[in-house]
């Protein structure tokens, strides 16, 4: 492949001088200094490599640097706008929702996926969207509050727009 | 090359390639992720790097003197003695003191501080010295300091570690409470072999019961100079001026001093005296109420750095080749592939294999390359491990001698009904979430590795030892770490990534694959357990006789009141590496232990909350089972097919346990589904509710693993489910309604609780499922591959 990859990452253009094989996650990681996106497992099982790609979430441990190529894609750290916590981070920090909290960036990536996609999910869609997604330390039902926070404050959030 | 030699291929420094080390770029922004990563505002009261290069490494005579302060005992009358598990013994013995008193200020600014000395033999053990190899040259005696600048700020050392389960801001609350300073004003350093004192390890449920304790005496001494400096000032007595929000106040006078003022321009050390009045829980204003996690905000913000996160200069990235099943021995590696790649470092040391290169493709690649021959020797799998551990266990050694009052002979001869069972437990794997992980850095001789272990001073003597380096000469510095549960003892990936880095004279990262973890790491030990028990006409236990073999001595003895005990745990040698795990042996002898109360109630057809109560005097034990018991509304009737009710208790650590669970069978498939679980949980005082909370929910969610499907499988020395997507752990569709109960007892010493609130659970499911059932499943995990409904051995 020819020339260095580039892609919109969480709102500014960059450049990927990485071999374009390598995986999304190494790249943005250790070339891009993003390390909010964790390594958990490599196989796609664990949910804490989550990334939105084009605003859908994926596993950035099973994308290569070439898949990621033109595209636009947000990490945790692209959430925080202005020193304004997104709604699903401050639910997160409000619900206590973590323990050692290594989970926590693909867990809220995951909840922002859902809560684009259905911004009033009820406990099941809660549970299915987040299945792919690991805690060890057993903060499950911390991080279900979370997300129904956080979908109360977005939907309260559009209210007043409107 | 044969298999003993012993070579460093130093590849770049040997064949003149150009430096593998990455290229500068990344210098300018990594750099600060060298020291320990920065809490907030902790930047501006210490820098680890200045602090590094200015200390001193050896004590003189003189301060050695100094340390030996006298000091009575430590641990509060009440506080049971839990008995280290023996792996955890294990760790080899540190004595360890690198600061100074009087560099102290030099490195800490002007200010107040206070030593902690711990003079009786529980705290030394724990933070200062051990009963072997005692190494008289070392001051072993300083356990914790606390210093306060002239800003008010206080800071506190201590080398207990954060891996989740909160002790940063438990500890800080501690202080904050004792010393009358907001919580804000309290920062915590923690975990650095080269600023905090000696600590034996963040383990065994003992921050809470034994550090915080000793930090709370030191805020209270630090309490009582600032109260004396301020009595000094104002010519009247301590006794009648008032401590609180980081000032001293004079109500007679109105005049008020905050503690900055008065430490400004002191340089006051003061060894913690004896017999500091501890203020009494009732009266507690900081601790005892809920606190937010410390630093909460980096870690949903992605700040947070994580060991793996860490990106120093010239850092390369290290694999390690592994064997391809335990216990193989290298016959034969040709290196010479992956030494021809540009930037690739390659080490061979003995059997140790491993590449360093400056991007992931560059590791993958030259570690492909690698051509190795590996003997391997036949072992035994997963199918025939409990006779094996049965067979290969040895009793006798002091340590293990059975525990024997009265004769069980008579008891049950006694006895109206007889029973006997055994049961098994599985390997299972600990599997944070955040692999273990490491990053050397080699500077002038000297080694700095950040690694995310329970035991930073243990991990710089396996460095030391292993690298043949003086102890003094390795500083192990622990971010922040994402979970151990008792998995983090060791430091393997500290190792690695230490003598790749000294062969390429770079920083090197090493983070295991998730394969590696499930592999390398160690497992929480298998084991077997027999009981023999006799009970009377009117349902009283007449004997309790109970084995178990390999899996730990960990809450083996029983609460329940009986006369005639043999109790014995018999170590045995373990196929696979075993190590620390939430709770140790609890869980397995809980699991055997509450499963038989259950199994022998039946016998005696009474209610098995019922049965317990009439066989158990420890009130604290009583009260929980009461609690969870109303709480959960037993005994509860089925009102459907499948459903099941089943309720399991114990003590561990001075921690007490109920716990009830309902289940549901489905009677197509056989799955078993937990519905709703009911847990009370009674440590003492309550630091931090929420906190705790968080951890009772957090440890029978993770119970849940164990309890239904974890396990281990291996065969010919490899693990044959090494991955996520085969070794099933909790999700969020697993996660029953969950409640938790805590009991407050505020006329009691806190105790840890970060690991009994996971021993009640197991049992409550099987039992809950006999309930439900007639079948009584007596091995965890219960229903890896859901229930069998065919089979019925009521």
């Amino acid at each position: 492949m020819a020339g260095p990859l580039h892609a919109q990452i969480n709102g500014k253009s960059r450049t990927f001088e990485s071999d374009p094989e390598t995986t999304l996650l190494f790249a943005l990681r250790e070339e891009l200094g993003l390390t909010g996106t964790k390594y958990g497992c490599g196989e796609g099982q664990c949910g804490a490599c989550t990334i939105l790609l084009n605003g859908a979430p994926r596993r950035s441990c099973q994308l290569s640097v070439a898949d990621a190529a033109g595209k636009s894609i947000v990490t945790i750290e692209g959430f925080e706008q202005n020193g304004q916590l997104h709604p699903v981070q401050q639910a997160f920090l409000d619900q206590g929702a973590f323990q050692c909290a290594y989970c926590t960036s693909g867990m809220i990536v995951s909840s922002v996926a859902l809560l684009q996609k259905n911004a009033n999910p009820n406990e099941a869609e809660i549970v299915q969207a987040l299945q792919g997604n690991i805690c060890r330390c057993g903060t499950h039902p911390r991080i279900v509050a979370a997300v129904r926070q956080a979908a109360k404050a977005m939907h309260g959030r559009n209210h007043e727009r409107r | 090359m044969s298999a003993d030699d012993s070579v460093d291929i130093r590849t770049n420094a040997q064949s003149g390639k150009s430096n593998p080390c990455f290229p500068d770029k990344q210098a300018a922004e990594a750099r600060h992720t060298l020291a320990q990563p920065a809490r907030a505002g902790a930047e501006n009261v210490l820098n680890p790097s200045a602090v590094g290069a200015a200390l001193p490494i050896t004590q003189s005579a003189e301060s050695r003197n100094l340390l030996k302060g006298s000091n009575k005992a430590r641990v509060a009358p009440e506080t049971f003695i839990p008995e280290p598990e023996r792996y955890e013994l294990r760790s080899n013995a540190l004595h360890h003191f690198n600061l100074q008193r009087r560099d102290f200020f030099k490195v800490m600014g002007a200010g107040i501080a206070i030593f902690t000395v711990a003079a009786d033999a529980l705290t030394a053990q724990e933070s200062g010295t051990r009963h072997e190899n005692r190494d008289q040259d070392q001051p072993k005696d300083i356990s914790s300091w606390l210093h306060i600048n002239d800003d008010g700020v206080v800071t506190v050392f201590t080398g207990k570690v954060e891996v989740g389960q909160n002790t940063r801001t438990t500890l800080a609350q501690s202080v904050a409470d004792e010393l009358r300073v907001p919580l804000s004003s309290v920062r915590m350093v923690m975990g650095d072999t080269a600023l905090t004192p000696f600590d034996m390890g963040t383990f065994g449920s003992r921050s809470t019961p034994y550090m915080s304790p000793q930090l709370r005496r030191a805020a209270s001494a630090a309490r009582d100079l600032l109260l004396a400096q301020a009595a000094a000032k104002w010519k009247t007595s301590a006794a009648k001026l008032v401590a609180s929000e980081g000032k001293i106040s004079n109500p007679a006078s109105g005049a008020t001093l905050t503690y900055a003022q008065l430490a400004q321009g002191k340089t006051l050390a003061h060894d913690l005296p004896d017999a500091d009045p501890i203020t009494p829980a009732a009266q507690w204003t900081v601790a005892g109420k809920s606190a937010p996690k410390l630093d909460a905000r980096a870690f949903v913000t992605g700040q947070h750095q994580y060991t793996p996160d860490l990106r120093p200069a010239r850092l390369l990235y290290g694999q390690v080749l592994r064997p391809p099943s335990f216990g193989a021995t290298l016959l034969s590696a040709d290196l010479a592939a992956a030494q021809a790649m540009p930037g690739v470092v390659v080490v061979r040391d003995s059997d140790f294999v491993a590449v360093a290169a400056p991007a992931e493709r560059a590791v993958e690649k030259a570690l492909s390359a690698i051509h190795a021959e590996w003997k391997s020797t036949p072992q035994i799998s997963s199918n025939d491990l409990y006779p094996y551990l049965k067979k290969n266990s040895e009793s006798g050694a002091d340590h293990q001698k059975a525990r024997e009052t009265g004769s069980i002979a008579n008891g049950l001869a006694s006895a109206a009904h007889h029973l006997e069972q055994s049961y098994t437990v599985a390997y299972i794997a600990h599997a944070p979430l955040e692999p273990r992980a490491a990053v050397a850095d080699w500077n002038d001789g000297k080694l700095t590795v950040w690694t995310g272990t329970q035991r930073p001073f243990g991990v710089q003597d396996e460095l030391a030892s292993a690298l043949h380096i003086p102890k003094d000469r390795v500083r192990v510095i622990v971010p922040d770490t994402g979970s151990a549960y008792g998995g983090k003892h060791t430091g393997d990936a500290a190792l690695e990534a230490a003598r790749l880095a000294q062969a390429a004279r770079c920083p090197v990262k090493i983070v295991w694959s998730r394969e590696e973890e499930f592999t390398w790491a160690y497992f929480r030990p298998a084991g077997l357990i027999e009981i023999k028990s006799g009970l009377s006409v009117d349902g009283k236990l007449t004997a309790w006789e109970f084995h178990n073999y390999n899996s730990g001595g960990s809450g083996i003895q029983t609460p329940y009141d009986v006369a005639n005990q043999r109790i014995q745990f018999h170590e045995a040698s373990s196929p696979l590496r075993q190590g620390s795990y939430r709770g140790l042996a609890a869980t397995a002898n809980h699991f055997a232990r509450e499963s038989f109360m259950d199994e022998l109630a039946h016998v005696g057809q009474i209610d098995p909350l019922q049965f317990r109560m009439k066989n158990l005097s420890d009130p604290r034990l009583r009260a929980v089972f009461e609690s969870a018991a109303n709480s959960f509304g037993w005994p509860r009737k089925k009102t459907q097919l499948g459903q099941g009710f089943g309720i399991a208790g114990g003590v561990e650590k001075n921690g007490y346990v109920a716990t009830c669970a309902e289940i549901a069978v489905d009677q197509n498939s056989g799955s078993v589904r937990v519905v709703r679980v009911m847990t009370t949980f009674e440590c003492g005082a309550i630091v931090n509710p929420d906190g705790l909370r968080n951890q009772v929910i957090g440890a029978n969610i993770m119970a849940l693993g164990g309890a239904l499907f974890e396990a281990i499988e291996f065969e010919n020395g490899r693990i044959s489910n090494a991955r996520f997507a085969h070794y099933r752990v909790p999700r969020f569709r697993d996660v029953p309604q969950i409640e938790a109960v805590l009991i407050d007892r505020k006329d009691i010493p806190p105790a840890g609780a970060g690991e009994t609130p996971i021993i009640g659970l197991a049992p409550a499911i099987g039992n809950a499922i006999f309930h439900a059932t007639g079948i009584r499943l007596r091995s965890l995990p219960l229903v890896p591959r859901g229930l069998n409904l065919q089979k019925s051995n009521a």
